[in-house]
């Protein structure tokens, strides 16, 4: 994988007339993972998208150096096609071969998309992400709606990403069981 | 980049003919556009003389009207669910992937048009003098309806009444169009396919930018 880079410089977020955090910086490489913590509604989703160059922030600059994917509360797939399909699609535009994480999805590739539970919907988002072989995720509460035993496979998925070579950012309200994980705080930035 | 927007056109396209995911389908708007060329000989009567003059008119109106009904597809669920979030991801622009839209939604109303005119022009006792000039004008005239479609489209994805608000913004934009295209059949009006090939021109050419802006703004 080529090498990754990821930097938050002194970012401040606002959404509508409220500052939700500021003077934020991190820096991210390769085969390191931060994890975004804070309560709901403090802006964990606005800075992956703002990470993600989706929003821009108030204050502050991104750099990155590096593909992208994001899985975040939009599946990106239609759902009127089968699964195997709808991911097909991603994976020809991104020139990626069959993908690699599987996340049990072998029985449901010909299930429409809109028929799939919350937790299989998550599996295919994270499943996609997997298969654009861009070299750093953004992954806006990826264990939402997973049991134990999905949850787990992710967390592997996501140790082997970050084996690679890849990096993380994952904002999630929950504890992660990733080895090696920086948690970040957005508390602590609250405006 | 080619090699990346032709699995969105052939996506693109085959959602706009189809008709998936509360997109209606190439059919709709082609049945309405039949529909008012219909109705227009039961409320002015049979006289073919009247009926000659003024329906290559009806026509047009027809055509923008056809127009209008699928604006509210055009971007709004792909935006809703995600697709144009991934696709900026990839570096690939909003401008790209508008004008593959608007070639895409062209192929899906404008074509079907194009073949339901001379359906029409029976209706509606055109000759063929008429109904060669109809269609050379629906040729020149529809890729600027499609690219003013497409750019009301994303101007008005994710409004609330975005539909209703889409059909009035586009009507004041289409009126050039209108204008030309019901002209050149006036006698001596040959000139008006030129202008009307020209405002398409205008509009194919600005439509990708302002959609892309309006895009982008809306993610704010």
């Amino acid at each position: 994988m080529q090498a990754c880079h990821l930097a938050a410089r002194d970012i401040a977020c606002r959404r509508g007339d409220r500052l939700l955090f500021k003077g934020l910086s991190f820096s991210l490489q390769g085969g390191e993972a931060l994890h975004l913590a804070g309560p709901n509604g403090i802006g964990k989703s606005s800075l992956i998208r703002i990470l993600a160059g989706l929003l821009r922030p108030f204050a502050g600059a991104v750099d990155r150096e590096g593909a992208l994917a994001l899985s975040d509360e939009r599946l990106a797939l239609d759902g009127h096609q089968p699964l195997g399909a709808a991911l097909a699609f991603w994976r020809r535009i991104d020139g990626s071969a069959e993908g690699g994480a599987d996340f049990g999805l072998e029985d449901l590739l010909d299930v429409p998309v809109r028929y799939l539970s919350t937790g299989q919907r998550k599996r295919a988002a994270l499943a996609r992400v997997a298969a654009s072989q861009a070299a750093i995720w953004l992954l806006d509460e990826p264990l939402n709606g997973l049991d134990t035993q999905w949850a787990a496979v992710a967390q592997d998925r996501i140790a082997a990403h970050l084996a690679g070579g890849g990096a993380v950012v994952i904002a999630s309200h929950q504890p992660l069981a990733l080895a090696g994980v920086r948690e970040l705080a957005l508390r602590e930035y609250v405006a | 980049m080619i090699a990346r927007l032709w699995p969105i056109f052939t996506r693109d396209l085959a959602l706009l003919l189809r008709g998936a995911q509360g997109r209606g389908g190439a059919v709709l708007p082609l049945l309405f556009f039949l529909a008012v060329a219909m109705l227009f000989p039961f409320a002015v009567g049979p006289d073919a003389r009247l009926l000659g003059r003024t329906g290559a008119g009806v026509i047009w109106v027809a055509a923008l009207l056809a127009a209008i009904l699928p604006l509210d597809r055009l971007v709004e669920p792909d935006l809703e669910a995600g697709f144009f979030d991934q696709w900026a991801l990839r570096g690939i622009a909003e401008e790209a992937l508008l004008l593959v839209r608007i070639v895409a939604h062209w192929i899906s109303f404008g074509v079907p048009l194009l073949l339901a005119a001379p359906l029409s022009a029976g209706l509606l006792s055109l000759d063929a003098g008429q109904l060669r000039v109809v269609e050379l004008g629906l040729l020149l005239g529809t890729p600027g309806l499609a690219a003013i479609g497409v750019t009301i489209a994303a101007l008005t994805a994710g409004l609330r009444a975005g539909a209703a608000l889409g059909g009035l913004l586009a009507i004041p934009l289409a009126v050039p169009l209108l204008i030309f295209g019901a002209g050149s059949l006036q006698p001596g009006g040959e000139g008006g396919l030129l202008l009307l090939a020209a405002t398409s021109l205008a509009a194919l050419a600005i439509a990708p930018f302002a959609g892309g802006a309006a895009i982008r703004a809306g993610r704010e």
